[in-house]
């Protein structure tokens, strides 16, 4: 390991982070912490986007990188923490699957992840390329976090950790897609977002919470 | 010319409707918006017959019969669907089940959506299509809830998070394709996205990295078809959301996702070299169709009934797309456009009937035929030609995709079969009972549009005896594209 360079090693240190993050949303049930631990993961992806552009002299992704700043690290924190505190939401209640149970499926996940990536690793030819498992893991466990909650707050808080995974997943293996693409991912996060802001509120309306076990009538045979 | 028009009428639209969506004038400046794409849209289908494929925009914008022809029958079923809204929405509102906010919201969306569904048809840049797929469920997760009940909002929350989750693979899937792209074509940049070029290089792609990509675009644009077992939104977001609105979802998004599917699978099958995507396309949509055709006998509500119809079509073109080939996939684009027809002429009639009665619960629909003939049996005939009775389109292009089965697949013909004869029973023995018998109805302060109705059961009808050559040849044009030979 010692023939790295150290901004590789920060690299590899900020994909490591990231995922131990990861783990750390799937287990965390205090909803104001899960926000901050969103916000954490979005600064860490900024900080390894702007070693990747400072290393290949790749210009745009310094704008991904203000990007992620400017939507991921400050302003959606900045909405989410407003919507908990408007909704008065700040305890998820007890998931579907106990803590110890999720975190070895968790496990299990990571290991996939780096099977399904070995291939694509292989190929690659970025610098990034072992942080490609990271980042498949990244996603399997935001995927792992919204399957097994219940409140409609970390559901969304899940569904943004997985769109910080697939942007360290496109930059591992290709140093980002081409700006006019993540301009309109970004746009669409964004507008989910406030989607999601007037959503929030009409559930609240309706039912006076935002756990979705309210959300359950529409089965089949009602 | 043509084309710049036909995107920026709905986007201006969209503004437009912004502001003025609730003023009495709205509804006709909605429909008339429409009208406008509509000619736009065929203008650009005459040029494009006329003139070959057409790049725009920086080659940001590929047009090639495929896609021209899902862009005329998405501007057509655009306008009538927003024909049909006209009374049905004023109904609504003076039911008091909308306020003039949420009928603005509608209109602006209305558009907007349009507006998505055309920038996913038209753009040649893999990336912006996932974006347009995904603003075209945005501009649709508020439409969804509408109404603001309990249900609805059920519905749309669904509805958003799985085809969020969905697209979010998606996206994945678009990254890997990105990065076999820059692969092949050694450099990075916007070029390794344009669907063009990655055309010509397919078969230098990388075959490991474009099978993962395709289990992942499949898994993720498949969400939005409705293929099972991915299909949970559809049902709920179809039932709870506005009846044009389940019009123009069954209708025109699930063709708009499946197009992407099938764009994908062209540059997949030309890398892998073998038939794994054909064959996953093949066993999505054949449990589509089963699953659907069971679910069918446990729908009490109309409009759900009609939604798992729509995956269990949604199902049989998928699996002819899958079979491939010159003949399936011509049966198979005949059968997007007769789907798509009688499927939102359905809906009119469920709307206009479901007005009539206060009610989607099909138990309590009785006898529409003696208030309101023309809703009546508009229900009944379009019914009759979703289910694939002659002498209706859907029957031609079911009997070409299951004679084709029983040639090329022969294991899965008599499941075919078996599934749209329980589909058959399923659907009629309800809707026999709604349209004929003593009545539950009552008349309405506006009358109905039910041009919109006829106009499309004409069309399937037409298009059930003849197929008119111009049209034959433009589908296959886009069958060689496809990949059929």
């Amino acid at each position: 390991m010692n023939n790295l360079t150290w901004d590789l090693q920060l690299l590899n240190a900020c994909a490591a982070l990231l995922l131990l993050l990861a783990f750390a949303m799937l287990s965390q049930r205090r909803i104001v912490t899960l926000v901050y631990l969103l916000a954490l993961q979005g600064a860490l992806l900024c900080v390894a986007t702007l070693l990747v552009a400072w290393r290949t002299g790749e210009s745009h992704l310094y704008v991904s990188a203000g990007l992620t700043l400017a939507l991921k690290v400050l302003f959606l924190p900045w909405l989410l923490n407003r919507l908990i505190r408007r909704l008065d939401v700040y305890w998820d209640t007890e998931s579907m699957l106990n803590t110890g149970g999720t975190m070895l499926i968790g496990v299990g996940i990571v290991i996939f992840s780096f099977g399904l990536a070995q291939p694509i690793s292989a190929l690659a030819s970025t610098a990034t390329r072992s942080s490609i498992g990271i980042a498949v893991a990244v996603i399997l466990l935001a995927f792992l976090t919204m399957i097994t909650r219940r409140k409609a707050m970390s559901q969304v808080i899940g569904f943004l950790s997985m769109e910080n995974g697939l942007f360290f997943g496109a930059m591992s293996a290709t140093y980002g897609m081409p700006m006019i693409v993540e301009l309109g991912v970004a746009l669409d996060v964004l507008v989910a977002m406030l989607v999601l802001g007037v959503f929030f509120f009409q559930i609240r309306e309706q039912f006076d919470s935002l756990d979705l076990h309210h959300l359950e009538s529409l089965k089949e045979q009602k | 010319m043509e084309f710049a028009l036909l995107l920026a009428i709905p986007l201006l639209g969209a503004a437009l409707l912004g502001v003025f969506g609730a003023r009495h004038f709205a509804p006709e400046l909605n429909a008339l918006l429409s009208a406008a794409t509509f000619v736009a849209a065929v203008a650009l289908a005459v040029r494009v017959i006329a003139e070959g494929n057409l790049l725009a925009g920086g080659e940001q914008f590929f047009i090639d019969p495929f896609n021209v022809f899902l862009v005329t029958l998405t501007a057509l079923v655009g306008m009538t669907t927003a024909l049909f809204s006209r009374p049905y929405m004023r109904v609504e509102v003076e039911h008091g089940r909308l306020t003039a906010g949420r009928l603005r919201l509608y209109h602006s969306m209305y558009q907007l959506f349009t507006f998505t569904m055309l920038l996913a048809l038209t753009t040649n840049n893999m990336g912006l299509l996932w974006v347009a797929m995904e603003a075209a469920t945005l501009s649709t997760v508020l439409l969804v809830t509408l109404y603001r009940t309990p249900a609805s909002l059920e519905a749309g929350w669904k509805y958003f998070i799985l085809c969020g989750v969905g697209i979010a693979q998606a996206l994945f899937g678009t990254i890997l394709l990105y990065f076999a792209a820059e692969h092949a074509l050694g450099g990075s940049g916007i070029q390794s996205l344009l669907w063009t070029h990655l055309n010509t290089v397919k078969t230098e792609l990388e075959p490991a990295v474009l099978a993962l990509a395709f289990v992942f675009l499949l898994v993720g644009y498949g969400t939005k078809v409705g293929l099972a077992p991915l299909h949970n939104w559809l049902p709920d977001a179809h039932a709870e959301g506005p009846t044009p609105i389940s019009a123009v979802l069954s209708g025109l998004l699930l063709n708009v996702a499946l197009y992407a599917v099938v764009r994908c699978k062209v540059l997949v099958e030309g890398s892998l070299q073998s038939a794994v995507p054909s064959k996953m396309l093949m066993t999505f949509g054949l449990l589509s169709v089963v699953l659907a055709a069971l679910f069918l006998w446990r729908q009490r509500d109309i409009k759900r009934l009609f939604a798992y119809s729509s995956i269990e079509h949604m199902g049989i073109v998928t699996f002819a797309f899958g079979m491939g080939g010159p003949v399936a996939s011509f049966a198979a684009l005949l059968h997007m456009t007769v789907h798509s027809l009688t499927k939102s002429a359905i809906f009119f009639a469920v709307g206009h009937a479901a007005q009539k009665t206060g009610t989607q619960m099909m138990s309590d629909i009785r006898g529409l035929v003696t208030v309101s003939p023309t809703v009546g049996w508009g229900l009944m005939l379009g019914t009759l030609a979703i289910l694939g009775l002659p002498p209706f389109g859907v029957f031609a292009s079911e009997f070409l995709i299951l004679t084709t089965a029983m040639r090329e697949q022969p294991w899965a013909a008599p499941v075919l079969l078996a599934a749209l004869g329980i589909a058959f029973a399923a659907i009629f023995r309800r809707v026999q009972p709604m349209v004929f018998g003593e009545t539950t109805a009552k008349r309405l302060p506006h009358p109905p549009a039910l041009l919109p109705v006829f106009a499309h059961l004409g069309l399937v009808l037409m298009l059930g005896v003849y197929v008119p050559p111009y049209l034959a040849d433009w589908y296959r044009a886009a069958t060689v594209l496809i990949g059929g030979q």
